[in-house]
């Protein structure tokens, strides 16, 4: 079975596809957070009309299912291992968005999205197109850490593919005139600038992932 | 042989088998056992092998935002983090919550209790009963026969119906995806379901998903939006404006009679679908009774679920607290979490430091300093290890104690107090349980008996978002639209230093967020969630922790295939991702079974 049908209503003629741009990962590690990151500046310079929707998705599982169930056409933003240089932009589509989740799994976040897919499968509603637009980590072992210089750079490049395929579905995207900013105490400005220091705050983790020296 | 001093003779000489990762769970975890020759568990060693550095996360930060950090700690639990965060930050200032904030709270956390259950039943714990692949075998007629017998009420049990899910199933399998089912051992004889059986379950494992979506809402409603949903120091953020036509965000009676619904809905598909699922699967399971553990010995609850806001009085709340020790539960002691005695956090064998590592710390006190290293026994490598140490330090799970005793936490762990205290409700729901399921009381404390105090739990808890909802409903006619206190929002009316602690009853056991606050800022945070209690590793006396015991003498068909190891380990629903960090490196997450 390759992706199955989609929600009720997107037989009807004419009308644009519901689109649901998410982003996943874990904003409090990083790079993790890159897909959350990439939503949430999407939201915060454009807006879209109402057949879209765009999500920041954390590291939540199957409580997404609702939100990929009423979608047509699913665009995901995540960091993740391609073993590539890191910064690397890559897109990948359709059938092998879900094998590409199970083949390298980087984050615990992916193993329950790829769950996701799996069950809006099972269930006969999963999103007919999906795209998941990945970039390679510099850092990921930065508890409360933000996105490294490479990975930002990778927001905007990302955030055009996004608009390239929305623009292919007939789904044209308004500029806002000025971006809009959230007083919330995670969006990127205000988590990262509200940073503790890294002698008030250890920032590393378990020593095997990151020297991975032998014993 | 090693005896320990809960009671557990601990023998490592047989074959190991080490499973890593534990799959289905939130979370890494790794677990290695020792089988004697007969196949039966006689050592058990777990370990978090993850650390996710929270604490040192939230040091420095607002306290008023320590609710959003929490929130994201993992993709579960989030509204229970949050709740707790926001009561150790009122604690610690002295605030006041409203009344309607408390009903509204509880609600939130109730429905939390209802759908984290259910889910964990139908998703992550049934594939230990259930055998979907014996599903495709099954007589749709019979099933349909099976399935009135079991709930006469629940209208979705025609032929027809099973049919089709059969039928959807078997598309699913046949196009070699089996994605969701791929970690099972379907051939192996510890699954003793009948197909109709099965295919009754794993029909039911899909109207669960489409009962969650609906589920969900209530955070939406309450918490402005979902996933993710806000969470306010002093009260909640959703202003009551009963004359409001959709207004954004506003409480208004049609966001009131959509809860009420979704409150409808928990109720009928516990009573309809869950309760009748439990006793019919459980049926085929009353003779395996294996993984107590703990549950009979040694069990704590901190109670949640306050009737009255700003009273965390054990009588004043719905779920239970208190600790039982040493068996005896003629007495169920006090918990104190502000007294430095009670709760303490030991690391001998966990991959921390301590100045002292001989005594525990009360986590006001604590220290989080991360240290890895393996014991000299240590099989393998650093970046390979074979098998572990548990002489040395073996886990990125602090040890905590309570009075020095190693405690399980969760729904088995609050239905155990609570029936030894004689909480009403509960001794009437257990009672009927097993009556109708012919056991006797022992047969509570197994894998099976804390399964099935999660879907009792289920019951209890939707029956009680009723009742706060009917409490808000009544209180807001009286006139009371109050849903939050802002007079200590501004820093500045705040002490220079100051402490709290928030306690609440999470899906999976007692939590607690234990906060320092200087001059405005957090100094100091430790959560010490259900997870580090039920999967701590041993303490420097030896005890072992839960997960440890309940592994402890159970058989296993098949030392290659650890569905008896799972089966146990699911029962706790555990959820390490907040315990604890990341990955395997080469990020497989196929389940590796190894028998040494």
């Amino acid at each position: 079975m390759h992706a199955s049908t989609a929600g009720p209503d997107s037989g009807q003629a004419g009308a644009s596809p519901r689109v649901l741009v998410l982003g996943i990962g874990n904003l409090l590690w990083a790079d993790e957070g890159f897909g959350v990151r990439a939503a949430e500046a999407l939201t915060e310079r454009y807006v879209f009309p109402q057949s879209v929707s765009v999500l920041d998705g954390g590291t939540q599982g199957l409580y997404l299912l609702p939100f990929l169930e009423t979608a047509d056409a699913l665009i995901v933003f995540d960091a993740v291992d391609y073993g590539l240089a890191p910064g690397t932009i890559k897109v990948v589509r359709d059938a092998e968005v879900p094998a590409f989740l199970g083949a390298k799994k980087m984050s615990l976040h992916q193993t329950g999205f790829q769950e996701v897919i799996a069950t809006a499968q099972l269930v006969g509603r999963c999103p007919e197109r999906l795209l998941l637009i990945g970039v390679q980590p510099v850092e990921l072992e930065d508890f409360g850490g933000g996105l490294r210089d490479a990975v930002a750079a990778c927001i905007e490049p990302a955030i055009d593919i996004a608009l390239e395929e929305l623009r292919g579905y007939g789904i044209a995207p308004v500029a806002r005139e000025r971006a809009v900013r959230g007083d919330d105490p995670l969006s990127r400005q205000t988590y990262e600038g509200g940073r503790p220091s890294a002698e008030d705050a250890c920032r590393v983790g378990d020593a095997r992932f990151l020297a991975g020296q032998e014993l | 042989m090693v005896a320990t001093p809960n009671g557990f003779d601990l023998d490592n000489t047989g074959r190991r088998v080490v499973v890593d990762p534990v799959t289905r769970i939130e979370g890494h975890m790794r677990c290695e056992v020792n089988l004697d020759e007969n196949n039966v568990i006689r050592n058990a060693v777990s370990t978090g092998t993850m650390w996710r550095g929270l604490e040192v996360i939230l040091k420095g930060r607002d306290p008023r935002d320590a609710w959003a950090f929490t929130e994201r700690i993992c993709g579960v639990c989030t509204g229970t983090h949050a709740l707790t965060s926001v009561r150790a930050v009122e604690d610690a200032l002295g605030i006041e919550i409203p009344e309607n904030a408390n009903s509204i709270r509880n609600i939130m956390q109730l429905n939390l209790q209802v759908h984290d259950h259910i889910v964990h039943f139908y998703h992550l714990h049934a594939l230990d009963w259930v055998n979907p692949i014996n599903a495709l075998k099954a007589d749709p007629k019979a099933t349909s026969e099976l399935q009135q017998a079991v709930s006469p009420s629940h209208p979705m049990s025609s032929p027809g119906y099973f049919r089709d899910v059969q039928n959807r199933l078997k598309n699913f399998v046949e196009s070699g995806q089996l994605g969701l089912f791929k970690n099972g051992y379907w051939s192996n004889p510890a699954y003793r379901l009948p197909p109709e059986a099965d295919l009754m379950a794993t029909t039911h494992y899909l109207e669960a998903l489409d009962l969650q979506k609906e589920v969900v809402k209530i955070h939406t409603i309450f918490g402005g939006k979902n996933p993710h949903p806000n969470w306010l120091v002093g009260g909640v953020p959703c202003p009551i404006n009963m004359d409001g036509v959709g207004s954004v965000g506003a409480i208004n009676m049609e966001r009131l009679n959509l809860v009420s619904s979704i409150v409808d809905l928990c109720e009928t598909f516990v009573r309809n679908v869950y309760l009748p699922d439990l006793i019919a699967i459980g049926g085929f399971y009353k003779s395996w009774l294996y993984g107590g553990g703990l549950s009979g010995s040694a069990v704590m609850a901190y109670g949640d679920i306050p009737e009255n806001a700003n009273n965390f009085d054990p009588a004043q709340m719905h779920l239970p607290s208190g600790a039982i020790i040493d068996g005896d539960l003629s007495q169920v002691h006090e918990v104190d979490v502000r007294d430095p005695e009670q709760i303490q956090e030991f690391v001998p064998h966990s991959w921390y430091s301590y100045a002292d590592e001989s005594v525990g710390l009360h986590p006001w006190d604590g220290v989080t300093e991360p240290k890895f290293a393996l014991g000299p026994n240590t099989k393998g490598t650093k970046t390979n290890i074979q098998a572990l140490d548990e002489a040395a330090k073996y886990s990125w799970i602090k040890a905590p104690r309570w009075r020095g005793h190693a405690m399980e936490v969760g729904p088995l762990a609050r239905y155990v107090v609570g029936y030894a205290s004689g909480h009403e409700d509960i001794k009437d729901q257990v009672d009927r349980l097993l009556t109708t399921m012919d056991l006797p009381v022992s047969a509570l404390f197994s894998t099976l008996g804390r399964t099935a105090a999660r879907a009792l739990e289920a019951e209890y808890c939707a029956r009680l978002q009723r009742h706060f909802f009917d409490k808000l409903v009544a209180n807001i006619r009286n006139g009371d639209s109050s849903t939050a206190n802002v007079e200590k929002w501004d820093p500045s009316s705040w002490p220079s230093e100051a402490k709290g602690v928030g306690i609440s009853e999470a899906p999976r056991g007692a939590l607690g967020h234990w906060i320092r606050v200087k001059d405005g800022r957090i100094e100091n945070y430790q959560c010490v969630v259900p997870t580090t209690w039920n999967g701590s590793p041993r303490d420097n006396e030896g005890n072992i922790g839960a997960f440890e015991a309940a592994l402890m003498n159970t058989p296993m068909e098949r030392a290659e295939e650890p569905v008896e190891i799972l089966r146990t380990l699911h029962s706790f629903d555990p959820c390490l991702a907040c315990s604890t960090h990341v990955i395997s490196p080469d990020g497989d997450e196929l389940t590796d079974v190894k028998v040494r």
